[in-house]
């Protein structure tokens, strides 16, 4: 039976980027200060709430992680009295409580402002909003824990030297901002999805964390877009059990068994789509719009093609890149045909000819056009630029059953 | 709080410049340091003359030395400043961006640190 300090500690977990983005607030953009105020705010809540939980386990945290900041900073005023130092900050100490927004949407715009290095808004957004601690990021990320408590260090000395603010942004910059905050939750999930290095448990924690931050912008700024990014995540992800087989080996989409997709997920991003897709979608909408096509086929066979297609070429459209393009190029070929797929993926050879994945789209189209050898080429080129283990291995199969 | 925009551009394109651009430049930069003076953004400003004027004195041991230059390999070079008043580095950062040389060059944008000097 779970005793009181799990429950208490369950409340911790799931409250604890809450408190701490209203802390932030009340030490005006002081992340170490407020992070130390939380943390004494829980060791007090553990000795308090033994006998029995508060009816408001969020609003006593709150209150009293405000309290111990406001005792610090009262600390810090009479120690620069006595120095006769400059003007206390009174803003801090009188700093309101009630939030008009959630102030857990001012921290997330705080840690992923583009003045800070991406690599430092990741962290710092993992780490104040995902609750994750400097070893689990910095392993998630192959850093030592030194450069990565370093990184935290700089990041939030930044915030309050250069007074990054510690606000929703205005009205004429918010549809930019929520765009670098959609990309840090985005390359935090692709981390753990596409498995360019590490060890499997802690990629699953990032996969899990992102769609986690994702739930949450959802829940804080409910644009079409941010529900795309949502449905994006949650469709990849469902697939996790089905895309490497007992051996680690790599299953491509059409080779998975789809009772082991995730459908109580399925469906949550399904019920997602249409709402993301309204108002000129966005790069997030369209991509969640063509996995839930995927998601939707009950066989490999059945997968709706020329809408795939037809979608991708939307995602040309508001997303121009040459990976956007190799993909409908290869989903014309599926709809139309490797015959008309191939001129497409062959023109990207430029942008593309250093990516393993053209090579391996290019070698796979030769391959259903009966063209053994140029496809085996195709191949070795592919493996020249792999980084991945599974991927290596996928293709060296492919190449084996070439000469069968 | 205060902040210093550093202005950095490829100092010779100013000789290359025809004169009715060099015109039409000093003319923006006029405007828009008239616009944050009104605005109450701006505490000072200053344009530098080009590196080849520079000079760069070290004090090693006690022994004074001074040497022409710098002329740093870069391709963009300080060539003036303004000091602001914003409130936040967001403002900051937003009145950078209205500085002409930001749309050749770059802009360096830093906090004032707080001494007790006075």
């Amino acid at each position: 039976m779970p005793g009181p300090r799990d429950a208490i500690e369950a409340v911790f977990r799931a409250e604890r980027a809450r408190v701490l983005a209203t802390t932030i607030r009340v030490t005006n953009g002081d992340f170490d200060l407020a992070e130390e105020a939380v943390q004494d705010a829980f060791a007090a809540a553990l000795e308090s709430w033994e006998a029995g939980m508060p009816v408001e386990p969020r609003g006593w945290l709150v209150l009293a992680a405000r309290n111990k900041a406001i005792d610090t900073i009262r600390r810090r005023i009479k120690l620069r009295e006595i120095v006769a130092a400059e003007d206390p900050s009174e803003r801090a100490v009188t700093s309101e409580l009630v939030a008009v927004t959630d102030d857990r949407l001012r921290l997330i715009f705080t840690c992923c402002h583009p003045a800070l290095a991406p690599e430092a808004q990741i962290a710092l957004t993992l780490r104040t909003l995902g609750g994750l601690t400097t070893e689990e990021i910095a392993r998630a990320f192959l850093a030592s824990p030194a450069t990565m408590a370093q990184r935290l260090v700089r990041a939030k000395t930044k915030i309050k030297d250069a007074r990054i603010p510690y606000e929703v942004p205005e009205a004429s910059q918010l549809a930019e901002r929520t765009e670098a905050v959609m990309a840090v939750i985005y390359l935090v999930f692709n981390e753990g999805y596409a498995a360019t290095a590490g060890d499997e448990w802690v990629r699953r924690d990032l996969c899990r964390e992102a769609i986690r931050l994702g739930r949450l912008l959802v829940e804080l700024l409910a644009i079409p877009e941010t529900r795309g990014l949502l449905a994006l995540m949650l469709l990849h992800d469902s697939r996790r059990d089905a895309r490497t087989d007992a051996a680690g080996d790599l299953v491509l989409l059409e080779d998975q068994d789809r009772g082991r997709w995730d459908r109580a997920q399925i469906d949550e991003a399904l019920a997602l789509v249409p709402a993301a897709l309204r108002g000129g979608a966005g790069r997030y909408a369209l991509q969640a719009a063509i996995a839930a096509l995927h998601a939707s086929a009950p066989r490999a066979a059945e997968t709706d093609w020329p809408q795939i297609a037809a979608l991708f070429a939307e995602l040309s459209r508001v997303h121009p890149t040459p990976v956007v393009a190799l993909n409908h190029a290869v989903a014309i070929a599926m709809a139309h045909g490797p015959a008309a797929g191939l001129p497409l993926i062959e023109a990207l050879s430029d942008e593309l000819s250093e990516y393993h994945l053209w090579h391996a789209a290019r070698a796979d189209l030769l391959r259903r056009l009966g063209k053994a050898r140029e496809a085996a080429a195709a191949y070795r080129a592919a493996l020249a630029h792999v980084g991945s283990e599974p991927e290596r291995r996928f293709l060296e199969r492919r190449l084996v059953e070439l000469s069968h | 709080m205060q902040y210093l925009c550093l202005i950095y551009d490829n100092e010779a394109s100013w000789t290359t410049m025809t004169e009715a651009d060099a015109k039409a430049f000093d003319g923006e930069y006029r405007a828009f340091t008239e616009e944050i003076a009104k605005s109450g953004h701006l505490r000072a400003g200053e344009a530098l003359k080009p590196t080849a004027t520079a000079t760069t004195v070290r004090v090693r041991d006690g022994k004074i030395t001074t040497t022409d230059g710098p002329f740093a390999e870069t391709r963009e070079q300080l060539g003036g400043f303004y000091l602001i008043e914003a409130k936040d580095l967001d403002e900051a950062t937003a009145i950078a961006a209205r500085i002409p040389s930001a749309k050749t060059g770059s802009i360096e944008v830093r906090p004032i640190m707080v001494t007790n000097m006075k």
